[in-house]
């Protein structure tokens, strides 16, 4: 893959933008996730009322495609019930795993889909999906 | 002798492609690529001589045992050892680590006593060593180093009575120094504690005599200088491994077994569990026969050469940053940097799209990178087929980083 087809303004963008990468001052629930063979770390925290995850915010330390997906992951759960969200995740990890491919249903995905070109990067398929698979640890926390 | 600057063509894998670019591979800290020479030397004992070392009569149990107890000769005499008893051979770095802890640590280090290393040490020598303390009651130590990659003043104070164990690299995997192997020797020998080398950044690079350096326990693994992966050294003093208790348990290791009790065969046999890696063994062989056509202190001289040229042009680039020394003479073909802003990883992934090949994350050294404040960082290795070609290719590459990442300068 070319570098431009990877790092597209997108992403770069995401990366860079620290509007996500922030201290909630109150949450529900704080999961932590890592990649320990690379060092992408991060800690997610999600505020949930009533079923509707009214915020979520990440800080943490990883490259530029760990940090953006989470970005793009933040922006698009914001305001969407529980059930919502793991649905989301179920569905960013199907494009990811190339399970899902039809670009109508990915549009759900807003940014995020921007990352579905990550499916044909092994090495780099862990940092994509880090994000999302700590979401779904701490909503399944939040449920119980 | 043969001549170095000829070995990149031994290497058929360094002929091919990647992304429209000639592969540049500086990973060899990782793991070396393997020279036709050894893969031959496989191929041969695949097609002619494969069977169980040590079991059976017929001619392929028989010829196999001797590829096998050959390769442990050839590791007695590249390290020096004064006795081939002394050369027990383990699947990697981390087994024969991990040996040391278990037979040795568990056995002689008691609540109160000290185990002391480094905070560079990778965490195949540092994981161990905090199981052998949670386990024991003992405190684990460690020497912490200056800004440059040395160890502070008055560290070594920290090798004290109560120490019963001294355990360093010999060459850090991440600053690619060496650390001073004769005066921690000498402390940890003069309060009686025995000295455990990580030789597995040092081993493939410079000639190694485990008799002068008087070290306690050495350890490395074949695949960092040419052989497969999978098969590894543990070298120990004689009359230690003979107190020692076997760490695997299983077939080869027994002298006789009962219903309810077993003794143990002898050194070094009784440490080689389950069928060997004859396989790796003929690789090891192969690769010591392959670097001593160039000469260990050849291959070492070599490699500052490449120090030399890459490395104050590497510190000259704008926003890079090496850890530890930035003294070439200082620096075994291994320097770890930063790049402002960028992630190894993103870095790591740039770089490929050049062809070129480096490593990005811990370096399985986390406490080295939370001391320094530097959890991850990029990692060049280079070996005997690393060229001042590939190098101008790596900088070229370096410089495009920033660039690619959206940052203009």
């Amino acid at each position: 893959m070319e570098m431009d087809q990877l790092y597209t303004e997108l992403i770069l963008e995401h990366n860079q933008d620290k509007r996500n990468k922030r201290l909630l001052d109150t949450f529900t629930v704080s999961e932590h996730g890592h990649n320990p063979s690379c060092g992408d770390d991060l800690t997610l925290q999600v505020d949930v009322e009533d079923g509707i995850v009214k915020d979520a915010a990440y800080t943490g330390s990883g490259c530029a495609i760990s940090q953006a997906s989470a970005s793009m992951m933040i922006d698009i759960i914001k305001g969407k019930s529980v059930e919502e969200a793991f649905r989301l995740v179920d569905l960013f990890l199907g494009m990811i795993k190339k399970e899902v491919t039809d670009e109508a249903e990915l549009e759900e995905l807003e940014d995020a889909m921007a990352l579905q070109n990550i499916s044909n990067m092994p090495a780099r398929v862990k940092c994509a999906v880090l994000a999302w698979h700590t979401l779904k640890e701490a909503l399944k926390k939040e449920a119980n | 002798m043969k001549s170095i600057a000829e070995a990149y063509k031994d290497f058929p894998i360094l002929q091919r492609e990647h992304k429209g670019h000639r592969l540049v591979y500086l990973d060899s800290g990782a793991t070396t690529q393997v020279p036709e020479y050894v893969i031959n030397a496989l191929e041969t004992h695949l097609k002619n001589h494969n069977g169980n070392p040590h079991r059976g009569a017929h001619i392929l149990a028989v010829e196999a045992s001797e590829a096998y107890e050959t390769a442990r000769d050839t590791v007695q005499r590249f390290i020096n050892a004064k006795y081939r008893e002394e050369i027990v051979l383990t699947r990697n770095t981390t087994e024969s680590l991990n040996l040391i802890a278990f037979s040795y640590g568990m056995h002689n280090v008691k609540k109160g006593d000290k185990i002391v290393i480094t905070v560079a040490e990778h965490h195949a020598n540092l994981v161990t060593w905090q199981r052998v303390a949670e386990t024991t009651g003992a405190t684990l130590e460690y020497m912490y180093l200056d800004e440059s990659g040395h160890l502070k003043d008055g560290e070594m104070d920290k090798i004290d009575s109560h120490t019963k164990i001294v355990a360093f690299a010999h060459v850090s995997n991440v600053l690619g120094m060496e650390f001073p192997v004769a005066e921690l020797t000498k402390r940890a020998h003069d309060v009686g504690a025995v000295v455990v080398l990580d030789g597995a950044q040092s081993a493939p690079h410079k000639k190694i005599d485990v008799q002068a350096l008087d070290c306690d326990f050495f350890v490395f693994s074949g695949h960092k200088m040419c052989a497969s992966q999978g098969i590894g050294v543990m070298y120990g003093k004689r009359h230690l491994l003979e107190a020692m208790p076997p760490f695997l348990l299983g077939g080869d290791m027994i002298e006789y077994v009962q219903e309810q009790s077993t003794t143990y065969n002898e050194v070094p046999y009784k440490f080689e569990a389950g069928t060997p890696n004859a396989h790796g063994a003929v690789t090891l062989k192969a690769a010591i026969e392959y670097l001593e056509q160039f000469g260990m202190d050849n291959i070492n001289a070599y490699e500052k050469e490449l120090v030399a040229y890459v490395l104050p042009k590497l510190v000259a680039i704008p926003h890079v940053h090496v850890l530890g020394s930035e003294d070439p003479q200082e620096k075994h073909g291994v320097i770890a940097f930063t790049i402002d802003d960028v992630h190894p990883h993103d870095v790591a992934t740039i770089l490929d799209s050049y062809g070129v090949c480096i490593r990005s994350g811990h370096h399985c050294a986390q406490p080295l990178g939370a001391y320094y404040k530097v959890p991850a960082s990029n990692r060049m290795s280079m070996y005997v087929y690393t060229r001042k070609e590939d190098l101008d290719i790596f900088l070229d590459a370096v410089k495009k980083v920033r660039p690619t990442m959206g940052f203009e300068d």
